[in-house]
């Protein structure tokens, strides 16, 4: 499929120089579709931070299911499912340490340089992204999104650098499963 | 009379740390004395030549308090940042060693934290780096472990906890003072002080602007920054540089990524007689207004090719205000240096033999 769309990290078009065009994991990817659905998610970044507690408290309420099956075999299942609506919707690239509530629901993945705590000095003045010309700065849209967060104020935490050996796992087992582990020890205390 | 950064013992001794400080090196003393800094960007040869490394930093000699050691900028190869600093450390220059996350990961880059800082450099800038679409390889492989916030977190943890990332103990901790770089010139504009604050959290001690064309936006920035804080916790150098032309200028605009130039300026340039005067002029006229706007506590000239003249734009400029920056910095390392070259000019030679006996009796 030829690239009709400009840019230097245009993977056909670099691909036609012999230089290496790795797809998956890599942070050069060029997602294929227009960004119509991450944009959206970015709109209604209150709204999803909203869900996103109710979902994750009824996570936590399946714990003692997910301990009896145990956590190991849930994680496949669980990891296909959290990848194809997290892919959907933020266009998720799996990194295992989801920090959406704290970037306004605009996955950092997404940045052609992977930074996860804020924008590079190359943003153009259009507000696109200084790598894929035609792809919206996500950390634009970071800040656009925590702005209408009640939690927004997060996107000025400093985050913790990627843990690459957390890839393809499963991000709301672990949260869960730190969740649970966290009220134990706070019911032990008591 | 002895120079204020120099060891009142001998002007060849390593300066003593001062309380307070990170570093023992002359950038951090004259900012923490509240003088109005100067540091400038070396352009980085492409050639295995040490001497071409000599020749451009000499032309900055006397005239600033640090001279930036580019990593790969704009993503084009050329000699390395930790290759420059060996180099320039040996000679007693006060470089501003720059560790770009896009060509290393945390291993290597702690790796060459402890090197720089074994080999003298006190001062340490912490990037993100260009995409590698910008540079002359658009086929690398773009690294980026860690981001300039972490990179920022981890060198400050190497120094104040005296541990690696991973918790590992260093018998040394590296004493540097850290950098950072802003850019208030490119969206999202109300983001970009809040991103300051998180550098300052992160380990930032001063930071160097991207070029500022645009004194009016600076200005706004700068008085946020004023309204946070910011500029009491931090030192804050302007970006600053001469354009040779108005073509050169568009082509900056269109082509760097983050360089944010007005059309006034490119008007300017056109309407002269001499564009490259001009454009010299111009610069000298920036850093005028900048000096004086509170909380810019020195300018960093960068002058891509143009670096014979950062010398007549800080003089034209009087920001030195009279102040002579000191030229050479010793090193911790130079005594033994020296006396091992001597070693090697009276022709020591080392007995195997002698040295095997010593090391049979010695056993570890």
């Amino acid at each position: 499929m030829a690239d009709a769309k400009p840019g230097n990290a245009a993977p056909a078009k670099k691909a036609a120089t012999g230089a290496f065009t790795p797809s998956g994991v890599s942070p050069n990817r060029r997602a294929r579709r227009s960004y119509t659905i991450r944009l959206w998610a970015v709109r209604h970044a209150r709204f999803l931070e909203w869900f996103y507690h109710r979902f994750a408290s009824t996570f936590l309420l399946l714990h003692p299911l997910w301990k009896a099956i145990g956590y190991s075999r849930v994680e496949a299942p669980i990891t296909f499912i959290e990848r194809n609506v997290k892919g959907l919707m933020f266009d998720c690239r799996m990194c295992g340490q989801c920090v959406l509530s704290s970037t306004g629901m605009s996955c950092p993945m997404n940045c052609p340089k992977q930074l996860r705590n804020g924008p590079c000095g190359g943003v153009r003045a259009n507000g696109n992204c200084e790598v894929e010309p035609d792809m919206p700065c996500v950390w634009v849209k970071a800040w656009e999104g925590s702005r209408s967060m009640v939690g927004g104020d997060a996107i000025l935490k400093v985050q913790q650098p990627v843990n690459q050996s957390l890839r393809e796992t499963s991000s709301w087992l672990r949260v869960t499963a730190q969740a649970a582990e966290a009220r134990e020890a706070a019911a032990k205390d008591a | 009379m002895a120079h204020i950064d120099e060891n009142p013992l001998g002007r060849d001794l390593p300066l003593d740390p001062l309380p307070g400080h990170s570093s023992r090196g002359r950038l951090e003393r004259v900012l923490r004395r509240g003088e109005f800094a100067v540091t400038a960007e070396l352009n980085p040869p492409d050639s295995a030549n040490p001497q071409d490394v000599y020749e451009r930093a000499a032309i900055f000699e006397g005239w600033v308090d640090g001279i930036n050691a580019v990593d790969a900028s704009g993503a084009n190869c050329h000699m390395s940042s930790v290759g420059i600093c060996a180099l320039l450390t040996r000679m007693g220059y006060a470089p501003i060693m720059q560790i770009a996350c896009r060509d290393k990961n945390r291993i290597a880059i702690q790796g060459d934290v402890l090197g720089a800082a074994a080999m003298g450099v006190a001062n340490i800038m912490c990037l993100t780096g260009d995409g590698v679409q910008a540079g002359d390889q658009p086929g690398a492989k773009p690294v980026f472990d860690l981001d300039c916030m972490s990179l920022l977190e981890t060198v400050r943890i190497m120094r104040d906890n005296g541990k690696f990332l991973s918790g590992r103990k260093l018998t040394t901790p590296p004493q540097v003072f850290l950098g950072a770089a802003i850019n208030p010139f490119a969206p999202p504009y109300d983001f970009r002080p809040y991103r300051l604050a998180k550098k300052i959290e992160a380990g930032a001690q001063f930071v160097q602007s991207q070029y500022c064309f645009d004194v009016p936006m600076f200005r706004t920035y700068m008085e946020k920054v004023r309204d946070l804080g910011l500029d009491e916790k931090c030192y804050i150098l302007c970006g600053v540089g001469p354009l040779a032309s108005a073509k050169t200028a568009r082509w900056i605009r269109s082509n760097v990524p983050g360089i944010h130039i007005p059309d006034s300026i490119i008007a300017r340039l056109e309407g002269a007689q001499d564009q490259k005067k001009e454009g010299k002029q111009l610069c000298i006229d920036i850093i005028n207004e900048v000096k004086e706007i509170a909380g810019v506590s020195g300018v960093h000239v960068m002058a891509y090719r143009q670096e014979e003249y950062v010398a007549e734009i800080v003089h034209e400029s009087g920001v030195l205000k009279g102040r002579t920056p000191w030229k050479r910095e010793s090193n911790l390392g130079d005594a033994l240096v020296a006396e091992r070259m001597d070693a090697l000019r009276d022709g020591k030679t080392e007995n195997q033999e002698e040295m095997a006996d010593v090391a049979a009796h010695r056993p570890h």
